[in-house]
């Protein structure tokens, strides 16, 4: 009997068990809720890494100065609201009163200045504010400027901003720490605190709800509204086989999964104690990553001859099964669902035709030689795509080599700029919360400048796309914005940084009981409680 | 015997500084990069250079050894990098678990391997004897997590008698201690169950064809006595050794079997520890490993002079 198959039938039973017969572990307090998270909480500074888990963490734990809601409307958050002066070239913030941090400090102009600092020496859009930076100052305790030396309309975009890395308040003394230097401290102005003495690595990390929080009245709204801490303690589980956390879900052993595995979303749907939901709509994007730097991927021609065999189909299907509700192709490098998403010069995406490709690699000149392709055989959804890649390669007769390893090797050997044989790679896949792909600074992929700094692995070149990026940064409007992201993106389609392969939905699924969970693309674990 | 102890305990450090250096080789040698698992996916190769100079990977193999076999002699496991948590402290979270764990298993293994395996040398060849086989067969040839799935289905999933998942600490109370672990204990358990009993069987049918044995039943002595006060005492240094032996397999098995149960245990610490390539919490828990696997092995030895008299160190 396969894994696979044993795992199903045990679920199976589970869920059949599940109508008649009370949950074994129903005894819990229903004031606890228990979170089965993505992935292990390693690393608590959100500066220092970009891990998504972490984030998730710092959610929970710290606020933000501003924050967006779901029409991508910037909101302030911890901030009473702001001014503009100077003609875009000054920034007033004013704090909301009476917050503190849960060593009983209150939070200080001074707090969010050194955060800021901490932030934009590390984060892409963060650097843009920098760039363009005349003076940062605290006014009072209350309120501090950002001057500029020329306006700057998306600095508040920036500072709001809720994909990685988000500019969340820590204590000044905490931001006082190298950026480079991780931070040890749980120490934040969110609506829980961090239990760090129960904290257990790879095994538990709990919450208490900090009782000094004061929300926004708003109603909660992506990252934006009242923060509520609806469950008195939080405690993240962290059960590494997916097959053991689905059963404990069923089984009222825990609460929430935040990504189960999609072979095990029939299973709970057919469970009354369980929901299964899309809590975030912008879902995830697949790439197919090549290397610009070796061949046969540093001739342009080859890598859009790749284009026209493409079906992304295929690729979505293996991640989330035949269920057309879970995905949709999508022929952009801007999300889907995105404020500049565009089909523009995508044409050689929508062709999906071996025969057409064959004859374009043979015009393009390609010789055979081998495309070493990195395979992370741990991680369910890069796996599933990767190995559409392996079968397409091989029905484009393609000389390939497949090096099936774990993901902490791809992610160590994709950044070798060596040629494959010594060490380097040709393709590896990865794949990206929709916001990422939402425009020019959360896009750090489509940065081409080659080998330079900011380049991301790949190192894609183009002089035109550079151009174009900058002078999105400038652009007046957001009409301007779409006009020149439309620009880039038909020039990516002739450079071919990777290429794009959809947007998938990956559900939550938690008890019936659980209340107030938040639909955003970030994971956002407070507002969340539970009915006894 | 106590000189014999002290050199023996004293010969565990070499055999440490050996096991030392081939774990920092390996570790060395092996490709992946916590640096780059560290920074995320939106990290650029900058980021990823920045990050391994903070950790003080880019150093030479030799500088980064020496520090940590310095380290290591002054106690000092180092600190994880991706938590920044003493390794000391992580394992001392981890070791509750893994050590019950391990003891119920073994405890659950000798008192049913051993009967199993004299019974079924004292009746060979009867269906008991077979039946016995059958279930060492099975034992030896279903792995862990097979069992471990059929028996949370069972037992959790259909009887609802137990939990799936979980650990609770012996100081929140002994029942809900046992209940965890009752299920992982029998998974983890199966093989060894298997060997031991293979192995008593086995020593079993050899001391019952001895002469003594013959004289044993010739004055009279009842079946109960000969199998228990004269032939398995004379067979028990070939099943405590390996019983020894087993504790190897014991701590591969459990990395298995905290993961089907998500138990927070070393073995899922040092898979989690893998895959990340934390370097230090590698170092460490093999390190705790081998010195467990050595001791282990001492104490073995230690009892070959209580089963058998004419033993002498």
């Amino acid at each position: 009997m396969r894994r696979r198959d044993l795992l199903g039938r045990s679920a199976a039973a589970v869920a059949a068990a599940g109508l008649g017969a009370p949950a074994y572990a129903q005894s819990a307090a229903s004031r606890t809720l228990r979170i089965v998270p993505q992935a292990n909480l390693t690393s608590l500074d959100p500066v220092w890494t970009t891990a998504t888990i972490t984030r998730t963490h710092s959610y929970l734990v710290y606020d933000t100065i501003l924050s967006v809601d779901e029409n991508l409307a910037v909101k302030p958050q911890a901030a009473d609201g702001w001014q503009i002066e100077d003609d875009g070239r000054s920034y007033v913030f004013t704090l909301r009163d009476g917050q503190k941090f849960h060593n009983g400090e209150p939070v200080r102009a001074q707090d969010c200045v050194a955060s800021i600092k901490r932030w934009w020496a590390r984060d892409g859009f963060g650097q843009e504010i920098a760039k363009r930076l005349d003076s940062i100052d605290v006014l009072d305790d209350r309120r501090f400027r950002i001057k500029l030396q020329k306006p700057f309309s998306h600095l508040l975009a920036a500072i709001a901003k809720a994909n990685a890395s988000p500019c969340f308040i820590m204590p000044e003394s905490v931001a006082a720490t190298d950026p480079n230097t991780q931070i040890t401290s749980g120490v934040g102005s969110g609506p829980y605190r961090f239990m760090r003495d129960e904290w257990v690595p790879g095994s538990r990390a709990v919450y208490m709800r900090n009782d000094a929080y004061v929300p926004r009245q708003e109603a909660p709204s992506w990252t934006a509204g009242g923060k509520r801490a609806n469950a008195e303690r939080m405690e993240w589980h962290i059960i590494s086989d997916p097959a053991t956390a689905g059963n404990a879900l069923m089984n009222g052993e825990v609460d929430f999964i935040e990504l189960p595995l999609h072979d095990l979303l029939p299973l709970f749907r057919r469970n009354r104690n369980v929901v299964v939901e899309n809590r975030d709509l912008l879902g995830t994007v697949g790439m197919m990553r090549l290397n610009h730097l070796h061949p046969p991927f540093d001739n342009p021609e080859i890598r859009q001859a790749l284009l026209l065999a493409v079906n992304q189909e295929d690729f979505l299907k293996a991640v989330v099964g035949d269920e057309p509700a879970m995905y949709k192709t999508s022929h952009s490098y801007w999300s889907f669902g995105g404020p500049m998403h565009t089909e523009a010069g995508s044409d050689a995406l929508k062709v999906r035709s071996i025969d057409r490709a064959k004859d374009a690699l043979r015009a393009a000149g390609y010789t055979n030689q081998k495309v070493v392709q990195l395979h992370a055989s741990d991680f369910p959804t890069i796996a599933a795509q990767s190995q559409v890649t392996a079968d397409l390669m091989r029905r484009l007769g393609i000389n390939h080599d497949f090096v099936a390893t774990d993901w902490g090797t791809v992610v160590q050997r994709r950044a070798s700029r060596e040629p494959p044989e010594r060490g380097g790679w040709n393709i590896f896949h990865t794949t990206w919360a929709g916001p990422d792909w939402f425009d020019p600074p959360a896009a750090v992929g489509m940065r081409a400048v080659g080998t330079g700094a900011g380049g991301w692995f790949g190192w894609p070149s183009s002089e035109r796309m550079e151009a174009l990026r900058t002078e999105w940064f400038d652009a007046p409007n957001l009409a301007e914005q779409k006009r020149i992201a439309e620009a880039i993106q038909v020039e990516a389609f002739k450079v071919v940084p990777h290429v794009p392969l959809g947007h998938f939905l990956s559900p939550s699924a938690w008890r019936s009981n659980v209340t107030g969970v938040i639909r955003s693309p970030v994971v956002l674990f407070y507002n969340m409680g539970k009915t006894a | 015997m106590l000189a014999y102890i002290a050199r023996r305990v004293l010969a565990t450090i070499p055999v440490m500084l050996i096991v030392a250096f081939f774990v920092f080789s390996l570790l060395y040698l092996a490709p992946g990069d916590p640096a780059a698992v560290i920074a995320g996916d939106q990290a650029t190769p900058q980021d990823v250079e920045r990050i391994r100079a903070s950790l003080g990977l880019d150093r030479p193999f030799v500088v980064r050894f020496g520090e940590w076999l310095w380290r290591i002699m002054q106690g000092d496991l180092g600190v994880s990098i991706f938590t920044n948590l003493p390794v000391s402290h992580m394992i001392a979270q981890r070791i509750e678990p893994t050590t019950s764990l391990m003891l119920i298993t073994i405890t659950l293994a000798i008192l049913i391997a051993v009967p199993m395996g004299v019974m079924a040398a004292w009746k060979a060849g009867s269906w008991i004897d077979r039946g016995v086989m059958a279930f060492a067969v099975f034992g030896f040839s279903v792995p862990v997590f097979v069992t471990g799935y059929l028996l949370a289905y069972i037992f959790a999933l259909q009887l609802e008698w137990l939990p799936v998942q979980g650990y609770t600490p012996l100081s929140q109370g002994f029942w809900p201690f046992l209940e965890n672990l009752i299920l992982p204990s029998i998974a983890l358990g199966s093989i060894y169950i298997a060997l031991i009993a293979r192995i008593t069987r086995a020593t079993m049918l050899e001391v019952l064809a001895q002469d003594y044995i013959r004289t044993a039943k010739a004055k009279g002595l009842g079946s109960r006595g000969i199998l228990f006060l004269h032939a398995l005492k004379n067979a028990a240094v070939p099943i405590s050794t390996v019983i020894g032996i087993g504790i190897a397999l014991l701590i591969g098995g459990a990395v298995v079997t905290e993961s089907v149960f998500a138990i927070p245990g070393l073995g899922r610490l040092t898979v989690d520890a893998i895959l990340r390539r934390d370097y230090p919490v590698i170092q460490g828990v093999v390190l705790l490993f081998s010195f467990i696997y050595v001791l282990v092995n001492l104490g073995i030895d230690l009892l070959y002079t209580v089963f058998d008299p004419r033993i002498r160190y």
